[in-house]
């Protein structure tokens, strides 16, 4: 009788729905984890913002509240110019986009990107690098020497390439 | 009169599913052009620097303006009275609704930021004529539902005649509105004028009628319900009044133009040496779409046919879309007048017409919004009492006469 | 080293300045606020202040017809590269070629952004994306551009251009993507660097030409208001009253 019970009991639990909804979270947050590469992958910020501070708030609020900062500081660029630095999306990617050991910035459609590593992760989707520079200006630079015709050429190839490897 | 038995339609027969498949199946595949003209960027489509808008904005402002006009019918009957028109009310309301609703979609879908749109519904500039609008064309179809609620609850009638008058006024200044797009452009040779905002109204008096009897016809056809003479000829010779009325207002935008001398080149562009945008002026939109009709619908033996009226209605509407056409990439075409007297040149295409041809992309988005309105008819009447059961001269106690 | 430089240069400007002040008498108003218009780079953290307008004086009887040094230098300047589509590539800067019909003599002058007073751009943009700033500069504010183009249409200068394509390597200062309007933001960035010119007048200077001067209108002492003052400059369709902030001489 108990062998009974217990086997329904696994039948149940077997049958519940609830059960293979959970399996397929799991393995999709774990294949999230591999695609999105992990934080060893990405260069270290250049540096500490100050003596006391490692980022421009406290780690723990930036991680969260980042957004807003960048937003508010957004608006007050824009429309009011004015232009410190602290808040500024210049100055995020100017300290957090390093070069890695082969000396290649990543772009915003890699994972080892410091933005993208953590929006991928979160499926967060933003529209912030479709206008403005994901990477140092000396980055871009490296890429612009190839000017007009072809520099455009290679970007197209460069764009279909990486597009097909996020596709895989 | 008596009371008029309104009933929805039957989506039962082959041929509904059929129209209502191929319509919303047109209008899918508009969706997939405007979105892979989002994805790839507008340089796939044939709008440029030059020519910023393009045939979307044709077909969009020419459903915006016939959904005005479309609503005339109702207005006839609740404002001014004509108690022959009330069971045209129904229909006229649904058709200006799903109109206006096709032609939003198209403008949205062709921006450049559709998914924007959420910015363009909380920001507004309010000395900027398009927020308004936005505002207009939303309370225009607040406005117009309303109405129809008015119209189809018994216990509401009563206020029918209040909510007309308030959908009748607000179309008006809806229709003033979107001439004023164009007419407030105080830079451009072809559009800086404020006949515009008249010019718009008339012509949506025409090709919203010239829809409404298109759409009344072909499903009063296809349902085989009755549809008498008598109605008819009261549309017809209502959109020959218009038909001819678009006229006069094109006529006096252009001599007062030609009386100008600083206007003289944009008019030599659009009536003398402008390519295509000529022919469409002289061919399409005077001969097609205003001489045509006006004989087929006064001039006997023409005059007599029913076909006739189809064919002036649809001949009015492809007339329609050739003057939006002329109006507003015509307009474009025509290059900016920098230093008046001069002739200018640069590598941005100063001083020489810009050249637009229509992608594919584009004439799919175009269809596409189009169908969508068709697509909304076609459901609204299956859902709603919006048509007459019977349209005959009999049961509207109309004399049948013969024009 | 430089930094020195410029302050001198400030310096000499305010002492001149409030030399010339003193020296018309009379004209006690405030003269805080008076000594604030001296060519000073605004701080960082200032909000920038209707205290100035900047703006430009194009000399065309000194700019060379086949010489295009302000167009390349912009386009550098703020990433403008050219997709081999000249209908839908961008141009913040063109070099127009003004022809008289009646005699044949032909004018060169750079055509941009008028920045405008009164700028019918930023009256029909629905949402407010096209704003003139404090100082004087038109701009267009990406974050809430919608793609419409009414401002194109309603540009009397053609001086916007549409992004028709997505776009890479865009330079951090110059933001720029698909589906948004744009033109000349007359060096904005450079402006708030308190670098007090652009791109294109530098690249004219450095060429030699000096046809274009760049400066504070608002300024009675700025090298620009002083040229405009002595030789005058018209604005181009002067009769639709804008008051635009780029002014020419020479034509």
């Amino acid at each position: 009788m108990a062998e009974l019970k217990q086997s329904m009991l696994v039948s149940r639990i077997a049958h519940s729905r609830f059960l293979w909804l959970a399996v397929i979270m799991v393995t999709c947050v774990s294949m999230i984890r591999v695609f999105a590469g992990s934080p060893e992958n990405i260069p270290p910020p250049k540096g500490k913002y100050s003596e006391d501070t490692v980022c421009v708030e406290p780690v723990e609020i930036m991680r969260r509240r980042h957004f807003e900062y960048i937003l508010d500081h957004r608006d007050k660029t824009v429309i009011e110019g004015i232009r410190t630095k602290q808040y500024s999306l210049i100055g995020c990617i100017d300290c957090h986009i390093t070069p890695n050991e082969r000396g290649e910035y990543a772009r915003y459609s890699e994972e080892t990107h410091f933005c993208a590593s953590c929006h991928l992760f979160t499926a967060v989707t933003i529209d912030c690098f479709q206008c403005h520079a994901d990477r140092p200006e000396e980055a871009v630079r490296t890429t612009l020497d190839l000017s007009g015709t072809t520099a455009w050429f290679l970007r197209e190839v460069h764009e279909r390439l990486q597009l097909d490897v996020l596709v895989q | 009169m008596e009371i008029v038995r309104f009933s929805s339609v039957e989506a039962k027969s082959a041929q509904y599913w059929i129209l209502l498949g191929t319509l919303v199946l047109a209008a899918l595949v508009g969706y997939l052009a405007a979105h892979h003209m989002d994805v790839e960027g507008h340089h796939i489509t044939g709008m440029s620097n030059q020519i910023v808008w393009g045939v979307p904005h044709v077909v969009a402002v020419f459903l915006i303006v016939a959904a005005s006009g479309a609503l005339n019918v109702a207005s006839i009957s609740s404002v001014f009275g004509k108690v022959d028109y009330k069971p045209l009310a129904r229909l006229s309301g649904l058709l200006a609704i799903s109109l206006l609703i096709g032609g939003l979609i198209i403008l949205v879908l062709d921006l450049g930021r559709p998914d924007r749109l959420i910015v363009a519904m909380t920001i507004y500039n309010f000395k900027s004529i398009f927020a308004w609008n936005i505002f207009l064309y939303i309370g225009f179809i607040v406005v117009t539902a309303i109405y129809l609620w008015m119209m189809m609850e018994r216990k509401m009638n009563r206020f029918t005649r209040p909510a007309g008058f308030i959908a009748f006024v607000w179309r008006i200044i809806l229709t003033t509105g979107t001439g004023s797009i164009f007419g407030f452009l105080v830079a451009r040779q072809a559009y800086d004028a404020a006949i515009m905002a008249p010019l718009f109204i008339i012509m949506s008096f025409a090709f919203g009628l010239a829809v409404f009897i298109l759409v009344l016809q072909a499903s009063y056809a296809w349902t085989r319900r009755p549809l008498g003479d008598a109605l008819l000829w009261k549309l017809k010779i209502l959109l020959g009044i218009f038909v001819a009325a678009v006229f006069y207002f094109v006529l006096a935008y252009h001599l007062t133009n030609l009386y100008a001398t600083e206007h003289h080149g944009v008019e030599r562009f659009i009536l003398l040496d402008g390519g295509v945008y000529t022919l469409l002026f002289w061919v399409v939109q005077m001969l097609v779409g205003c001489v045509v009709p006006l004989v087929l619908i006064f001039v006997k033996p023409f005059s007599q046919s029913r076909q006739m009226v189809s064919l002036a209605a649809l001949l009015v509407i492809v007339g329609g879309l050739a003057q939006l056409y002329v109006i507003i990439i015509g307009g474009q075409a025509y290059p900016l007048v920098l230093f008046p007297g001069m002739e200018e040149s640069s590598s941005f295409f100063d001083g020489v017409v810009a050249q637009y041809t229509p992608s594919i992309f584009e004439i799919l988005l175009g269809v596409g919004g189009v169908c969508l309105a068709m697509a909304i008819v076609t459901v609204g009447v299956a859902v709603l009492e919006f048509l007459p059961e019977s349209l005959s001269d009999k049961a509207l106690k109309l004399e049948s006469a013969t024009p | 080293m430089p930094y020195t430089l410029d302050t001198q240069e400030v310096d000499t400007a305010r002492r001149s300045f409030t030399r010339g002040i003193v020296a018309l008498g009379g004209l006690a108003i405030a003269p805080g606020v008076v000594l604030y218009h001296s060519a000073e780079a605004k701080p960082a953290n200032q909000p920038v202040s209707g205290k100035q307008r900047w703006g430009m004086l194009v000399n065309t009887n000194v700019c060379q017809e086949d010489c295009d040094a302000c167009v390349t230098a912009c386009n550098e300047e703020n990433g403008l590269w050219s997709l081999d589509r000249p209908a839908t590539d961008a141009q913040w800067i063109r070099k127009l070629h003004v022809k008289d019909r009646q005699t044949g003599h032909v004018t060169s002058l750079p055509m941009m952004c008028q920045h405008c007073e009164h700028p019918p751009c930023v009256d029909v943009c629905p949402t407010g994306a096209s704003f003139r700033r404090e100082d004087g500069i038109v701009l267009v504010n990406k974050h809430t551009c919608i793609g419409c183009r009414y401002c194109m249409m309603a540009c009397p200068y053609k001086a916007r251009s549409f992004i028709h394509e997505p776009l890479q390597d865009q330079l951090p200062h110059s933001p720029r993507g698909k589906g948004c309007v744009e033109s000349c933001t007359l060096c904005v960035h450079k402006v708030d660097r308190g670098d007090n010119n652009t791109a294109c007048a530098e690249a004219c200077t450095k060429d030699g030409h000096q046809a274009l001067v760049f400066g504070d209108l608002n300024d009675p002492d700025s090298e620009i208001s002083k040229q405009l003052k002595r030789h005058g400059g018209s604005q181009i369709r002067a009769d639709l009253g804008l008051n635009t902030g780029v002014r020419y001489q020479g034509i």
